[in-house]
């Protein structure tokens, strides 16, 4: 009796030990540092990132990269998963190449696009070839930020797109056939059914993936830093840089409490505008 | 309104053939029921009438349009599905307007048909609510009356009140019959319930492996069903089937004998369970009890006639019980004659 009552604890003990050791006590560790000087509360750390050069590039290009990037991928999965809807064959085989990018880490991700950007990359041989321009050409350079950019939003839809398709096919699956036929039987067109009936239902599958690629979103990093090191500055690149070059965690725990604040405000965002009442609900 | 004449319709998966040459004409104003058992393609014929699925071949004409190759849309029908389909995401108001808004009619013509509707169905105290909020009954009137608030000229319902409690189920019948001849809807009704389509149906198409078995009136399907499956299937207890030896124009088993229509050495005595007296002492068939269950209204009886099992459905004061051994007299002019090869009912 007292066993299986304890059972379900037990169980899921080690995970919750385990997320407790390497999230909450870093979490902490992080906040202490961001908020003390010399021993003292202060708001030094955040005062000394506000007032730094990159500060405000950064916070702007990791914003502009989200608003760009996560309408693309929202836009781009919805299609892609009403196509695979209306496959009747080979829908497993499709989903699963169009999943395989999950399967690679942001840092090779950066590196694949890189090899095809750079100046003596495939994109340039392949527009030599055709005539088109006369030498390597710098895309990636902070000369060219807006290809620098381009290529950054490409690569992140190429790398991250997949996961959004993923929930919302899943959501797809949700939704009884049925509610499309009846409004197709009732006078709706594809159209039509599309926005009142089939988003609509979608919503609570649309707000998982909003929330979840927001806040991998406001994390870029790898990405941007194998394409443009430090020519794109982005708010988790200089938590870095703070970190790592200038030996300073106090900084970059506040670049890193700054993230952890953008990303839960995003998420309460998300959660009440994309509110779905419990009796309107399949 | 306006009648439905289906054409050769053929319908094929692959190998499988669903429906093989179905023809069929309903009246305007007529409510006709698809009756069958599951896979026997009454479903996939209902949703090629609506356009959800595409025939292999052959033609749908509603009123005197060939809507063959038209979208649902089009055709000028309403549907009512099994799971009702009833919109979760939107009141009960907006479900019952959806159709008059996808035709882009006025607020106050939406609003007068919607209030029309709901007041035929009983559901004016929702139409606020959301169909969560709702019981299966309350959700199945919603999907009714979002049916016929766009007054279409044929309706179909796909096994409306199979999802409904048995209480429930004969409630809504009876109101759903009301209701539908009041509004003079071309109906078209799917149903494996017989007593559904008896209840309900001006006309009943008994459906079989893809081909129509027998249409006609509900007591003409009882009575004098065209083949053994139809028999079985129309009737609860159903019909029973009991092979008797032909000599010279006459059936004859036990004491039991009969002029009888055919030619062959056997022949196949289709009676339902109700047709028999219980004679004591007389001529006809000695039954053996073997189960009696007392339903109430009647007794009924599971024994041999020989070596063939039947039904017998006798009075509830019979006071017979397993073991006895009884007389049975068929009533004759009650007995349908059927070949025992092909099944088919014999002209009598």
């Amino acid at each position: 009796m007292t066993n299986s009552r304890l059972l379900p604890y037990l169980l899921v003990a080690p995970s919750v030990v385990f997320l407790g050791l390497l999230f909450v006590v870093p979490l902490v560790q992080t906040i202490v540092i961001a908020f003390t000087d010399q021993g003292g509360a202060s708001l030094a750390h955040f005062r000394k990132m506000a007032g730094d050069l990159n500060f405000g590039l950064s916070l702007r290009n990791t914003f502009l990269l989200v608003a760009v990037v996560i309408p693309l991928q929202i836009g781009l999965a919805l299609a892609m998963a009403v196509m695979l809807q209306k496959l009747e064959k080979g829908r497993d085989l499709v989903l699963w190449i169009w999943t395989i990018p999950l399967g690679v880490s942001d840092l090779a991700a950066g590196l694949v696009w890189l090899a095809i950007l750079q100046d003596r990359g495939y994109l340039n041989s392949a527009l030599f070839a055709l005539g088109l321009i006369d030498g390597p050409t710098n895309w990636l350079s902070y000369e060219n930020p807006t290809t620098l950019f381009i290529g950054i939003v490409l690569a992140e839809i190429w790398r991250a797109t997949a996961i959004v398709l993923v929930i919302l096919v899943a959501g797809f699956q949700l939704i009884p056939k049925e509610y499309n036929e009846a409004a197709e039987v009732f006078g709706a067109t594809g159209w039509t059914r599309f926005r009142k009936i089939t988003l609509p239902l979608l919503k609570p599958s649309l707000q998982s993936a909003l929330i979840l690629r927001t806040v991998l979103a406001f994390e870029v990093f790898a990405v941007v830093y194998a394409l443009g090191g430090r020519n794109y500055p982005v708010l988790v690149g200089e938590a870095y840089t703070w970190m790592r070059d200038s030996q300073n965690d106090g900084v970059a725990a506040a670049y890193a409490i700054l993230i952890m604040v953008i990303s839960l405000a995003a998420t309460l965002l998300y959660i009440r505008l994309l509110r779905t009442k419990p009796e309107t609900q399949a | 309104m306006a009648g439905i004449l289906i054409d050769r319709i053929r319908k094929t998966f692959g190998a499988a053939t669903a429906l093989s040459e179905i023809s069929l004409e309903i009246a305007d104003g007529e409510f006709l029921a698809l009756l069958g058992p599951s896979g026997c393609g009454k479903t996939t014929l209902l949703r090629i009438i609506a356009g959800l699925e595409t025939q292999t071949s052959g033609r749908v004409v509603i009123g005197d349009r060939d809507v063959s190759a038209l979208p649902p849309k089009d055709r000028g029908l309403a549907m009512v599905f099994q799971n009702y389909a009833v919109f979760p995401h939107m009141t009960v108001f907006e479900n019952v307007a959806f159709g008059l808004r996808m035709q882009k009619v006025d607020e106050a013509t939406i609003k007068r048909e919607v209030e029309r509707a709901a007041a035929l169905l009983h559901i004016e105290p929702y139409l606020e609510r959301y169909p969560a909020k709702l019981s299966g009954g309350q959700r199945q009137r919603v999907a009714v009356a979002r049916a016929l608030a766009v007054r279409p000229a044929v309706l179909l319902m796909d096994e409306p009140l199979s999802n409904l409690d048995a209480l429930l189920r004969l409630e809504m019948r009876s109101e759903l019959k009301g209701v539908l001849q009041q509004s003079g809807t071309t109906t078209i009704y799917v149903t494996h319930d017989q007593t559904e389509a008896m209840g309900l149906a001006d006309r009943i198409a008994v459906m079989h492996g893809g081909v129509i078995e027998q249409i006609g009136a509900p007591q003409m399907i009882y009575e004098r069903p065209a083949t053994k499956f139809v028999g079985g299937f129309v009737g609860s207890p159903p019909m029973n089937f009991i092979r008797m030896p032909v000599e010279a124009g006459r059936a004859a088993l036990d004491g039991f004998a009969a002029h009888c229509p055919g030619s062959g050495r056997d022949i196949l005595c289709g009676i339902r369970p109700e047709d028999m007296r219980l004679a004591p002492g007389g001529d006809g068939l000695a039954f053996r009890v073997m189960v009696a269950e007392p339903l109430g209204s009647t007794l009924l009886l599971t024994g041999k006639v020989q070596d063939q099992l039947i039904r017998v459905a006798a009075r509830p004061d019979a006071g017979l019980k397993a073991g006895d051994t009884i007389t049975l007299e068929p009533e004759t002019r009650r007995i349908v004659w059927l070949d025992p090869e092909t099944g088919r009912a014999l002209g009598a």
